[in-house]
């Protein structure tokens, strides 16, 4: 009985309604936390994959030996690779394209590339206006690890503890 | 032409042309819908007639309540055009014969011997210090006119019960919700918290 | 500036019934202009401080002169976006009322605004039956949802429209009841003469002796209007938009218009009927004197941002009601509570219950 009125009293006074709204009106001055993007990025770990790119050694020739692994470990087919023996008889790549919007970026291309060659770069910003932009080619490819080089090598060199 | 003449003949000219329109048209939605726009006119010349009581009564409950109701209603009706038509033909000389009559009937009991300015005295003007409409018509119903307006008061709450307790079949096989149930659930009647020993 | 005044006058000598009309539209414009440039800005309101509830920022981009302006120049972009959209109607809507159901929707939103009184005497037409005329107009304001949702001819703004035609049409009835006990209390259907009533003190505004009214007129305004938590009749998360769902450009921001401007308006009643006002809170205290300076219709906007404050708070904290308890709060809970709150005030009245009724 008495529950009974106290349960009434306390749904027509609007007791946990007001509890709600004291929750929300706290909130309304806590610290927000919004990353202002295009001036504030959110840091990027150096796991973080992103963009691919093509390495190269030091003495500047390219790292991919053409072994194909990685065509073979894509799920979603994005790698295409054509090779020919190069004028010094080493096997090279002629054709190495990778289609982005087939990939998903799940890094197994890198983790099986015994050269280190294709990489997952940290670089998200990037965006096409044309339709055929989304295949990227070798050169593209190679141009990209020329210029990520330094953050990339930081990068690989700081998780190789880990692998 | 005064100001008033020409707001009253405008209003007046809506008013039948979409009284008709309400008996006229073939989608029932719209027919409501020019019944609608039938009562904003009439309110209008209730207005005019400085009735505005009754006027916003008018909109208040037929145009606000009442006609929404209407509408929810015709409007979940599949009506089929096909279907209305069907019996026209056969049913017209029928309802041709009862308009008719209907007809003779208005005109013998309404009659031209009511109609005319000549026939009925000029209103008095009214007093500069009337109560104003709500007040007067409030005053009459409660003191003039008290027991008819309870008596109506009654009967209409009567009719209120009536149709809830005629429609309002408790079937036990149903299963509803009860949500005054729902709402008093307490945390004790639905948790129960066993303390036991850990497995190993 | 004396040239235009003589001008004006002889004018208005020549001319009664043109000049009347050209002055009843002047003070038209006045009370729509403000009342537009708030609804905009109300939408930014409610983006921003529902952003802060839920610890976002909300818009904060789109300024005036390459400044960001906390964002402040958002709802023009809006407007601007949504009158340059095309205006797309279905192949099998009922084209004529697909187009008027927005304009339905938005006229009683505005002309309700005629029997405000924006200060002692301030309003555009001051009847007698205020009470009654604001009323209706609000009754008539779901017509624009019942058209849209039929006119639409889909079956989710059907559904939407339903689901709005039978929460306004209950909770008109809990809304009218709780303004029977103000008319009650206040003696009469004119605003400004329920204004007047109240005056005395903080403590003399009808919010504490009719406080389940108060409650009840308030939440059912916000029923009425289909916001959260009542807003069942956009439901998104079952019938995508609701009523609205087949609308774009303009006829869709005549449906946004009428919102806002139906929340701001029941805001404003609210302040009006319960909280005294363009009354001063201080009135009856020894700050009367001090604060006699403010004009009274800044108290009322005052109060009338507390409660339109208070409708974005409620949609930042309540999730939606479900339809049936909808239903049941509003036939089952509210109107009994109403009925026996008015047989208090009534007795209160005619006891002349010290303090407030004497």
């Amino acid at each position: 009985m008495i529950t009974t009125v106290k349960s009434y009293f306390k749904s027509l006074v609007l007791l946990e309604l007001f509890k709600g709204l004291g929750v929300t009106g706290r909130y309304l001055f806590a610290r927000k936390f919004t990353v202002q993007y295009p001036e504030e990025k959110a840091p990027v770990s150096p796991r973080f994959r992103g963009l691919h790119a093509l390495r190269r050694y030091p003495n500047g020739e390219e790292r991919c030996i053409s072994c194909k692994l990685c065509e073979a470990v894509c799920p979603a087919l994005a790698i295409t690779i054509e090779a020919e023996p190069r004028a010094d008889g080493s096997r090279r790549t002629t054709k190495y394209e990778i289609d982005l919007f087939k990939c998903i970026y799940c890094g197994f291309c890198e983790e099986s590339c015994p050269v280190d060659s294709i990489v997952l770069s940290r670089v998200y910003e990037y965006c096409m206006e044309e339709n055929n932009e989304r295949i990227i080619g070798k050169t593209r490819l190679l141009e990209l690890g020329d210029k990520h080089e330094a953050q990339l090598a930081a990068d690989r060199a700081e998780q190789a503890k880990y692998r | 032409m005064s100001y008033e003449k020409f707001i009253f003949y405008i209003f007046a000219a809506l008013l039948v042309y979409s009284a008709s329109m309400v008996i006229v048209r073939r989608n029932p939605v719209h027919s409501a819908l020019f019944l609608v726009f039938a009562f904003f006119n009439s309110a209008v010349l209730w207005m005019l007639l400085e009735a505005e009581f009754l006027a916003i009564t008018l909109v208040l409950v037929y145009v606000g309540a009442v006609m929404v109701l209407f509408l929810f209603v015709i409007m979940m009706l599949d009506i089929e055009l096909a279907a209305i038509k069907a019996g026209f033909v056969r049913y017209m000389g029928v309802g041709a014969l009862i308009a008719l009559a209907m007809l003779v009937e208005l005109a013998m009991v309404v009659g031209p011997a009511h109609f005319g300015l000549d026939k009925y005295a000029k209103p008095a003007a009214t007093p500069a210090n009337a109560l104003p409409n709500t007040e007067a018509i409030g005053e009459q119903l409660y003191t003039v006119y008290l027991y008819p307006f309870e008596i109506a008061a009654v009967i209409l709450l009567v009719g209120i019960v009536a149709a809830i307790g005629l429609t309002l079949r408790r079937r036990p096989e149903k299963k509803t919700q009860n949500i005054t149930e729902q709402v008093r659930v307490k945390r004790a009647d639905r948790v129960r918290l066993v303390k036991m020993d850990a497995e190993r | 500036m004396e040239a235009i005044v003589n001008l004006w006058n002889s004018f208005s000598q020549d001319w009664p019934a043109l000049a009347l009309l050209i002055l009843t539209l002047l003070k038209i414009v006045v009370i729509m202009l403000p009342l537009m440039v708030l609804v905009a800005y109300f939408t930014y309101a409610e983006r921003k401080i529902i952003g802060y509830m839920q610890v976002r920022i909300g818009p904060n981009r789109v300024g005036f002169f390459g400044r960001h302006a906390f964002g402040l120049g958002q709802p023009l972009a809006d407007a601007f976006k949504l009158m340059f959209k095309e205006i797309l109607i279905p192949t099998k809507a009922n084209r004529v009322l697909f187009i008027i159901a927005p304009m339905l929707t938005l006229g009683p939103a505005l002309a309700a605004w005629a029997v405000f009184p924006f200060g002692d005497g301030m309003a555009l037409a001051d009847i007698n039956a205020g009470l009654l005329y604001l009323l209706a107009m609000t009754s008539v304001g779901v017509y624009g949802v019942i058209v849209a949702g039929w006119a639409s001819n889909s079956k989710y703004a059907l559904l939407g429209a339903m689901r709005s035609a039978a929460q306004i049409v209950s909770y008109e009835i809990a809304m009218g009841f709780a303004l029977v006990g103000v008319l009650v209390a206040a003696g009469s259907l004119n605003l400004g003469e329920i204004v007047r009533a109240q005056s005395g003190s903080l403590l003399h505004w009808y919010w504490l002796p009719l406080l389940p009214l108060f409650m009840i007129y308030f939440i059912s305004g916000v029923a009425e209007t289909n916001r959260a938590p009542f807003d069942v009749a956009e439901g998104e998360s079952e019938i995508v938009a609701g009523f609205h769902i087949d609308y774009s450009g303009m006829t869709f921001a005549a449906f946004f218009l009428a919102e806002y401007a139906n929340m701001i308006l029941v805001s404003a009643l609210t302040a009006l009927m319960f909280m005294g006002g363009w009354l001063s809170p201080f009135q009856g205290t020894f700050l009367e004197s001090f604060f006699a300076w403010v004009p009274g219709f800044v108290w009322l906007v005052m109060k009338t941002f507390f409660f339109m404050y208070l409708f974005l708070w409620f949609r930042a904290t309540f999730p939606r009601y479900r339809y049936d308890q909808i239903m049941r709060l509003g036939w089952k809970v509210f109107i009994p509570i109403t009925i026996v709150w008015i047989l208090v005030v009534g007795l209160a009245v005619v006891y002349q219950l010290p303090w407030w009724f004497d």
